[in-house]
């Protein structure tokens, strides 16, 4: 279990960040919701990996998982889910407008040379 | 416990969604109401400011929830200082976007901005740390679409790759949440201080790769090399009234790393030590070097402002640097020096934009106003390189100051004189090629279309950055001596912690049965 979780982490964290460096934004979007899932259950498991308890402290219940890394995730999943929504509409504005994708900062600098 | 401390926050809250749903077609009304709520904060701040200006600390717990299992807002003397820097600016930056009638360029400025504030003053005023990451992704979203406000193409290219580096200093901000509350069990920054200082020598792993990925996380934040390649383009790409809003948010990180390193990994903390020493100086004086060099090679004005803003921050990451109460002081004068002379800065390069339809450091034909700006940029210059007589001036002798008796003190002098050098050398040429040469340029074009004299509300509104940038030179003593007193309240948390945790409250004791 730990094993599984944590190469899922590992894998997820790695293909996010070769993606995140490519140069054009649909892979560097890719690459964001790829860490930004490796990121939730990275949250998920800092509570401890318990399996089929109640996340409820009462007198009764001897083992109770953590409930406050859900409480967490679902922030961040919200947080992330919105925060991809506004990427895709910028960076589509900004591939329809100048007919580009590129994220780095060449077309700045030529956009200046044109002005002068 | 007083309700007056989430006041700051749940204001520009209920205004911004009333601007968008009651006033959303109306710009006079959406103007009349965001002038008032931040002149209304202004007035709650200070107010704020002035209660805990003994040196007591204000809490306030939400839904009253005791501290660790609750959220608490906390207003120390260093929160209420931020919340007052970033209300004043507020109001001057707002009056500058009316005036210049960027806020009706396009739709939504005054509820975005608002909605920015909201996030900038949540991120100084929470005592918990998940609640800052929901802060600062408050501000960041709001701050998304006042960076593209107005559209255009590069801006909406800028825009992408402010977005992009924000998300995945978010993410970071994750990881080392998760690992932070994987180690110890809480988010509470004052509970945090207390269980880190406990954990034992040997399992100091996990605790270290956190305060490692949190200081990453505000070095983003806080725009210091290497990782402050999303600034330059996206300062000078967004509006000037944005940009010089921006100004604080900066500081946002610098408050953050001032916050959580002198509470949770104090500097003799054994946990933690080295790593401030070994990565953080460094760091801190080449962006102060790089920002002074790109100043010198910017090409446009508003793109050196930008670097001017790197040199800043890496003056301030100096004197934090330090981590004595003495550069901490120092770092929290510059810190409300710098953001205010960056503010002006940006507005004045709006100007320069506003005057002669572009902001290339090339010499042109006058523009209209010029003498006006040019006096203004003039002025400008001086408080942001650090010259005699303004504020900048003070600042650097303190931090200069503060550093002596430090292992690296010949490296900090030898950086911030010649950073200071270049940075001078650098506006000067800026200066005179735009302001001065402009008279002597014979192939005398038309001006451009949009080219028009900049309003008088524009120039009150950086008159009134400047007045209060001479004010902080004239009253620099009792400003130093007050950031030398939250200095020393930092250096000695034992205040915060035990209001924030010895305050019953629901949860708190159980037997007494609340």
């Amino acid at each position: 279990m730990e094993l599984i979780v944590a190469s899922a982490i590992g894998v997820l964290t790695a293909g996010g960040i070769y993606l995140v460096l490519r140069l054009r934004t649909f892979p560097v979007i890719l690459g964001m919701s790829l860490l930004t899932y490796a990121v939730n259950v990275f949250l998920f498991a800092s509570g401890r990996l318990t399996i089929g308890a109640p996340p409820i402290l009462s007198d009764d219940v001897t083992v109770y998982t953590d409930p406050l890394p859900q409480a967490l995730v679902l922030t961040a999943i919200v947080i992330s889910f919105g925060m991809t929504a506004v990427v895709v509409m910028i960076g589509l504005g900004a591939f329809l407008g100048s007919d580009d994708d590129h994220v780095d900062d060449q077309p700045q600098s030529a956009g200046t040379e044109q002005q002068t | 416990m007083s309700h007056w401390i989430i006041l700051p926050i749940v204001l520009p809250a209920l205004m911004a969604p009333f601007i968008v749903l009651a006033a959303r077609y109306h710009i006079g009304i959406q103007r009349v109401f965001s002038v008032s709520g931040v002149v209304f904060l202004i007035g709650l701040s200070a107010a704020l400011a002035w209660e805990v200006s003994d040196g007591s600390v204000i809490y306030y717990r939400l839904s009253d929830w005791a501290a660790p299992f609750g959220i608490v807002l906390v207003g120390d003397r260093l929160s209420t200082m931020m919340v007052l820097l970033t209300s004043v600016l507020a109001l001057f930056v707002l009056l500058y976007a009316i005036g210049s009638g960027w806020d009706n360029r396009g739709r939504h400025f005054h509820a975005l901005f608002q909605f920015q504030l909201m996030g900038i003053l949540g991120a100084f005023l929470t005592g918990d740390l998940f609640n800052l990451f929901v802060f600062f992704e408050v501000l960041l979203i709001a701050s998304y679409g006042l960076m593209i406000h107005a559209g255009g193409n590069d801006r909406l290219k800028a825009g992408v790759q402010y977005v992009l580096y924000n998300l995945i200093g978010s993410t970071l901000f994750l990881f080392a949440l998760g690992s932070i509350y994987a180690e110890t069990g809480t988010l509470n920054m004052a509970d945090l201080a207390q269980r880190v200082a406990a954990i034992g020598p040997e399992e100091t792993v996990g605790i270290r790769v956190a305060a490692v990925l949190l200081l990453l996380v505000f070095a983003i934040k806080a725009a210091l090399v290497p990782l402050h390649f999303w600034l330059p383009s996206s300062y000078a790409e967004a509006p000037a009234p944005v940009a010089a809003l921006f100004a604080i948010m900066t500081k946002v990180g610098a408050y953050a790393i001032i916050r959580v390193y002198t509470m949770i990994f104090p500097p003799d903390l054994e946990v933690t030590s080295n790593l401030l020493e070994t990565w953080f100086m460094p760091a801190a004086l080449i962006s102060c070097g790089i920002g002074a060099v790109g100043v010198l090679a910017a090409r446009r004005v508003d793109r050196l402002v930008a670097f001017a803003v790197v040199g800043s921050m890496g003056m301030v990451m100096i004197a934090i640097a330090l981590f004595s109460p003495a550069g901490i002081g120092a770092a929290l004068y510059y810190i409300v020096h710098s953001t205010l002379a960056a503010a002006v800065l940006f507005l004045i390069s709006d100007l320069v934009r506003t005057g002669r339809g572009n902001v290339e450091i090339t010499a042109q034909i006058p523009m209209a106003g010029t003498f006006l700006t040019a006096g203004m940029f003039f002025v400008g210059a001086i408080a942001m390189a650090g010259l005699p007589p303004l504020s900048g001036f003070l600042g650097k002798l303190l931090v200069l100051q503060a550093s002596v008796g430090d292992d690296l003190v010949v490296w900090i002098w030898a950086v911030v004189l010649g950073s200071s050098l270049v940075s001078v050398v650098g506006f000067a040429r800026a200066g005179s090629t735009v302001f001065w040469k402009s008279h002597g340029t014979t192939d005398a074009e038309p001006a451009a279309e949009d080219a028009v004299r900049p309003s008088v509300l524009s120039y009150t509104a950086v008159g009134g950055l400047f007045a209060l940038l001479v004010a902080l030179t004239l009253f620099a003593g009792h400003v130093h001596a007050y950031t030398t007193a939250i200095a020393t309240d930092l250096f000695a948390p034992e205040a915060y912690t035990s209001t924030v945790l010895d305050t019953p409250g629901k949860l708190s004791t159980p037997k007494e049965g609340h």
